[in-house]
């Protein structure tokens, strides 16, 4: 097998004495799809903030790439690499979904603030090229020149994974992709995924649409209580009894609350 | 509609026409010394309306880059026998330099602690200027040489006029390039949602120093601009209140939008001029219009004007 | 050769004991002007944790209480009414602020709520110009002019009527917030105003009440320092920089990281002036300012930034 472009190894975080990311490892390799699973408040959203730089792991190692990351800023990991999406979305508004892949083609551009003054840098119409393609790609070219806010959610989630690869990434990592958007739209990200992992990329998803993470995985990492519970292929993970217990006493646990559990993905945020 | 004014092109054409219209009609040298006053301020508000409106971060001492400006212009050449555009230019990197320099720890602050780190930067520079006698003159200020180009002294209001006219429609044109540039989509990304932006690649503090310090250029031009207009000056330039009238043009105008800061620049040129006649209600006026346009239009001026024409064509 | 190694000891005493007496002294009106900002501070600190809002016309109350005084005073009212008097001015003006200035743009950003309330205290600024005067004014000293010598440092007995004023009015809204209902509602609007609400706490009027009670603190400040300070009809500016300044250099939002950012930016400022230059008296106040934001990002006081670092 090639080397992993994402090693993640023994990563974790605290909230106000809350362990919500404990000694987790993973990796991610060229080509494949690995899914992090697990009941709501596993971590994660924490974990895929850690691994992104969005927050600093107090604990472990990240490689992306082969090169040490650990503890580097999510610009730096772009610049190795890593790329990623937001399961709250966290789309630049009052750009229009063009600009907002454009935003995107940023670490292949060249950067003179003197010659953005004065309105003579070249490389515009290549980073509008290439941004009008990812846009045709995931079929959102229509809606090029409309503002972001201004579109829909499923929209939005399509307009993110545009976005994210614009950076012509190594390591994708996709937090719930599908959240929100009905079942062809679905579908189209389930062909997209499986047209980018072809490629060579290497996708990272965190998905509650079990379906889909069934048909698209390579691997499945189990979370529960911000712990690694399981990591293998979707079918031997579906029948682990200790999967089926935590997905159930989760399950009884919110349907009494009513709600979600604490931690996990309100820590996102 | 509201595409087609926020397009850089009519913006443009609008500016040129509010420079030139007004340019050919008046002749009282005092009215076109408001035009002046209030296109040299519209510079600077439009610099620092990249700081707040599209880096987002808020500046409550850029006068201070303003009396640099000026205060180069003036010092230089009398004191140290300066040639007079050797000082201007100094004056201009200057305040850039002063800007990077500083920039750097001030930027990591957030809200109102960068508020008040930037109003103590602004400060600090006016108290210089007023306490440098031996330099500046002191609180009565001193002259400015006047600037000659080719054995030609421009020193009428008429002149000063079409020059910072010139000079402003320049600046707008280099503020559209910038935010239609990598650049200005970096800063916008950020305003928008920084984590994001990060994830993209885009060095936050990095993009927030340049805004920084092209908007401390901006305002220092605007000073080199304001000396040589005025032919005297005083620390009042470089005061805190003057900073404020900066942020209020940039804020009343709508942040974010170009011609918002020069729309805020005029309102407040013009009324202080309106009001400079009934002097004993000038400042309760000035006070009372600043809380009423924010309440009324707390998006400012500008934006709120598009969005009524944008929606009566809607609907 | 006795003499002059007596004498030479004898001067060495001298100049320690001068040189201590200076500083007492500095140290004296440092804290007397510092006790101004720290009240100046605390009323911003009161209107921001129950409003989110920045009130730049925090100096204006002060200058209120200082002018509704001395004019009361001039047309012959009694001291304490006029004092009284112009507490109650200043209150009214804050309420009407909050009613007609800041309630009616909730939810703005903070920039344009503090363009707002520039605004406001310019308007102030500008109707004191027209109801009173642009002159000077003062009040007479409380307890009389007579210089109280303390180690050699001599006392305005005035200072101790600042400094006790700000240490009780400091102790009152202490008690007040974490010993009455009220107060522990207002504590409760400042850490989360969406929950005060759905607990019952009636959060519109704990917003006026903050402005009223920063109106009144400020108008006390103003009344206090007359005597020593004078006051005019622009007065409010260079107070409510100095009071925002403290606010923030002992943490946004800490009431008594503000008492102490106002006391440390007094002492700064009458040190500064007594040793380096009084020209640039608020430059060495300001400096070190921005040296302490440099380090501590949240103020000398304030909560570390949860965020990544």
């Amino acid at each position: 097998m090639t080397a992993p472009v994402l090693e993640a190894d023994g990563v974790g975080i605290s909230f106000g004495g809350v362990r919500a990311v404990d000694n987790v490892s993973f990796r991610a390799y060229p080509g494949r799809v690995l899914s992090i699973i697990g009941p709501n408040g596993a971590g994660k959203t924490t974990l895929f903030n850690l691994v992104s730089g969005v927050y600093r792991s107090d604990s472990g190692r990240i490689r992306v790439n082969g090169v040490d990351a650990t503890g580097a800023r999510p610009a730096r990991l772009a610049q190795l690499g890593l790329s990623r999406t937001f399961q709250n979305l966290q789309i630049f508004g009052r750009m229009t979904a063009l600009e907002n892949v454009m935003v995107g083609r940023h670490l292949r551009e060249r950067h003179n603030v003197v010659l953005h003054l004065l309105g003579v840098a070249g490389g515009e119409h290549a980073t509008r090229e290439a941004s009008e393609a990812l846009l045709d790609r995931i079929g959102l070219l229509s809606h090029a020149h409309e503002e972001a806010s201004s579109l829909s959610y499923g929209v939005l989630k399509r307009l993110e994974i545009a976005r994210a690869l614009a950076t012509e990434p190594k390591v994708l990592l996709l937090d719930e992709p599908a959240a929100g958007c009905n079942a062809v739209e679905t579908a189209e990200i389930d062909e997209l995924l499986i047209a980018l992992a072809k490629s060579g990329l290497a996708i990272v998803l965190v998905e509650h649409d079990m379906k889909l993470v069934m048909s698209l995985s390579d691997s499945v990492l189990v979370l529960d209580q911000g712990r690694s519970l399981v990591e293998g292929p979707p079918n031997d993970v579906a029948r682990d009894p200790r999967v089926i217990a935590a997905y159930l006493g989760v399950a009884a646990e919110g349907d009494l609350a009513g709600g979600r559990m604490p931690g996990g993905t309100h820590a996102a945020t | 509609m509201s595409r087609l004014l926020s397009s850089r092109y009519a913006a443009l054409m609008f500016v040129a026409l509010v420079v030139i219209v007004p340019g050919l009609m008046l002749n009282s040298s005092f009215y076109l010394r408001v035009g002046a006053l209030i296109f040299i301020f519209g510079f600077a508000a439009l610099g620092l309306n990249l700081l707040m409106g599209y880096a987002g971060q808020v500046s409550l001492g850029h006068a201070g880059f303003i009396g640099i400006g000026a205060y180069a212009t003036a010092v230089l050449p009398t004191h140290f026998g300066w040639n007079i555009f050797a000082a201007m230019a100094a004056g201009v990197a200057g305040a850039g330099l002063i800007a990077y320099i500083v920039g750097g720890p001030i930027l990591r602050l957030k809200g109102h602690y960068l508020a008040v780190a930037t109003l103590a930067l602004g400060i600090l520079i006016s108290m210089v200027i007023s306490n440098e006698v031996k330099y500046t003159g002191g609180p009565d200020g001193m002259a400015v040489p006047r600037l000659e180009v080719f054995g030609f002294r421009l020193r009428t209001a008429q002149h000063w006029y079409w020059i910072s006219g010139g000079v402003l429609f320049l600046g707008i044109v280099a503020a559209q390039n910038l935010i239609e540039s990598p650049t200005g989509r970096a800063l916008r990304a950020l305003h928008d949602s920084e984590v994001a932006a990060g994830t993209l690649g885009i060095d936050a503090a990095r993009y927030k120093l340049i805004a920084f310090v092209v908007s401390a250029v901006y305002a220092a031009i605007s000073g080199v601009c304001f000396a040589l207009l005025n032919g005297h000056i005083t620390p009042d330039s470089a005061s805190f209140l003057r900073s404020v009238e900066l942020v209020t043009m940039v804020v009343i105008g709508g942040m974010g939008s170009i011609l918002g800061a020069l729309v805020g620049a005029a309102l407040l040129g013009l009324l202080e001029q309106l009001l400079a006649q009934f002097h004993e209600v000038e400042t309760l006026i000035l006070g009372l219009v600043m809380m009423a346009v924010m309440i009324f239009m707390r998006d400012g001026i500008v934006p709120t004007l598009q969005r009524l024409l944008f929606s009566r064509r809607a609907s | 050769m006795l003499l002059p190694r007596n004498l030479k000891a004898l001067c060495r005493l001298w100049v320690a004991d001068r040189f201590m007496a200076e500083l007492l002294q500095f140290v004296i009106s440092g804290l007397t002007v510092g006790a101004v900002y720290a009240l100046v501070a605390l009323g911003f600190t009161l209107i921001y944790n129950a409003t989110d809002v920045v009130n730049f016309a925090q100096g204006e109350f002060v200058m209120i209480g200082g002018m509704v005084s001395a004019f009361a005073y001039a047309a012959g009212v009694p001291l304490m009414f006029a004092a009284m008097l112009a507490i109650i001015v200043a209150i009214i003006v804050g309420l009407i602020l909050y009613r007609f200035g800041i309630e009616p743009a909730r939810g703005a950003s903070s920039v344009v709520l503090i363009i707002i309330t520039i605004g406001a205290s310019i308007a102030m600024r500008g109707l004191a110009a027209l109801v009173f005067d642009k002159q000077f004014h003062k009040l007479p000293a409380f307890s009389g002019e007579a210089a109280i010598r303390v180690l050699d440092a001599s006392i305005v007995p005035q200072a101790l009527w600042v400094l006790g004023g700000a240490l009780v009015i400091v102790a009152a809204l202490w008690l007040f917030l974490t010993r009455t209902l009220f107060g522990k509602a207002v504590l409760a609007t400042a850490a989360n105003r969406m929950a005060a609400q759905l607990v019952g706490v009636n959060t519109s009027f704990v917003m006026s009440f903050s402005f009223a009670a920063s109106a009144a603190i400020g108008a006390i400040a103003g009344v206090l320092v007359t005597p020593i300070t004078f006051t005019s009809y622009d007065v409010g500016t260079a107070l409510a920089l100095k009071g925002f300044a403290a606010a923030v250099l002992g943490g946004m939002g800490n009431p008594l990281g503000a008492v102490a950012g106002g006391l440390i930016i007094g002492l700064l400022e009458a040190l500064g002036a007594g040793y380096v230059s009084s020209s640039y008296k608020d430059a060495i106040a300001f400096m070190v300012l921005i040296g302490v934001l440099m380090l501590m990002p949240g103020g000398l006081f304030g909560k570390a930034h949860t965020e990544r670092v």
